[in-house]
């Protein structure tokens, strides 16, 4: 990260992708990089990261387990345990 | 190349307008209320378990103790939350109770700091921009193993923000309500947590862009 700013800038970066930083922030961030090849990188990184992570098929309950685990409750609660 | 960010297409398991129902019959003994409930809010306790413990069956052992826990305690629930954030609540003080069991008893005093207990943010190294891979290739097998590595790999606290946050999908008030922290905290955390990935996969991700670039 080349410029002085960069690390000033990093702690807003995650409120500038999500859209929820101030309109002056997001200019200065705009502005510096328009100037950093390194930040625009970082940012760009930053957004398919998290792009990614929202992609990424989710681990299910196996339908065994489930199936146990609605026995094991509905069981207790009918025998009074 | 602008990624546009949408929310995780799951609904979260917090806020259904169905709960206060579900509640009001777990709370007479109605026995079908509770394999409702199971069939609603298990697989969110369940993606959140195995994320924070790493292990299948241990996590199935975390979902059975977060919904023993819950049944009892249902006439305690006051409703200041939903019904899901309440559930992955007590996952997760399940799921750090184990975690807690795990680990030694004595921590060397010169042991490294997690990025969680550290005030400053992680400076980025990697800055080459691998978002120019092809599209195939954030979808393989390995690629989504090293996605899932990454995650196993962060510290616990950041990890639970993030799991909540971007694959659960909850608010940030709701994620600051199951971790029992302020907001201010979830979004330094989440902010940390990115980094860190970003920084994680880079490595992978600019080996795998390298050979192409060499050509």
């Amino acid at each position: 990260m080349a410029h002085d700013n960069c690390q000033h800038l990093l702690a807003d970066l995650s409120d500038y992708i999500d859209g929820e930083a101030a309109d002056s922030v997001c200019a200065e961030i705009e502005r510096h990089l328009a100037d950093c090849a390194d930040c625009r990188a970082v940012v760009d990184t930053l957004r398919k990261t998290i792009y990614l992570y929202r992609q990424l098929p989710q681990p299910t309950l196996p339908e065994s387990a489930r199936a146990r685990l609605i026995a094991a409750f509905t069981f207790a609660d009918a025998s009074g345990s | 190349m602008e990624i546009e960010l949408l929310a995780p297409d799951m609904a979260p398991a917090a806020e259904s307008s169905d709960d206060s129902d579900l509640i009001r019959r777990l709370r007479a003994g109605d026995k079908s209320a509770c394999a409702e409930c199971i069939d609603r809010h298990s697989a969110g306790v369940y993606r959140l378990a195995l994320r924070m413990v790493g292990d299948p069956h241990e996590a199935e052992d975390i979902v059975q103790e977060t919904f023993l826990n819950a049944f009892k305690a249902i006439d305690n629930f006051e409703g200041r939350a939903g019904l899901g954030t309440w559930l992955y609540r007590i996952a997760y003080n399940t799921a750090l109770m184990r975690l807690r069991k795990k680990q030694p008893l004595y921590v060397p005093i010169d042991a490294p700091t997690t990025p969680d207990e550290d005030d400053t943010l992680t400076t980025p190294v990697q800055l080459f921009d691998w978002c120019c891979l092809p599209e195939e290739d954030f979808q393989t097998t390995e690629a989504r193993t090293e996605l899932e590595r990454a995650i196993a790999e962060l510290p616990e606290t950041l990890r639970a923000v993030f799991v909540l946050r971007e694959l659960e999908g909850l608010s940030t008030d709701e994620t600051a309500q199951v971790l029992n922290v302020s907001v201010a905290n979830v979004k330094v955390r989440l902010h940390r947590a990115r980094l860190w990935l970003r920084e994680r996969l880079a490595g992978y991700f600019t080996e795998l862009a390298a050979p192409a670039a060499d050509v």
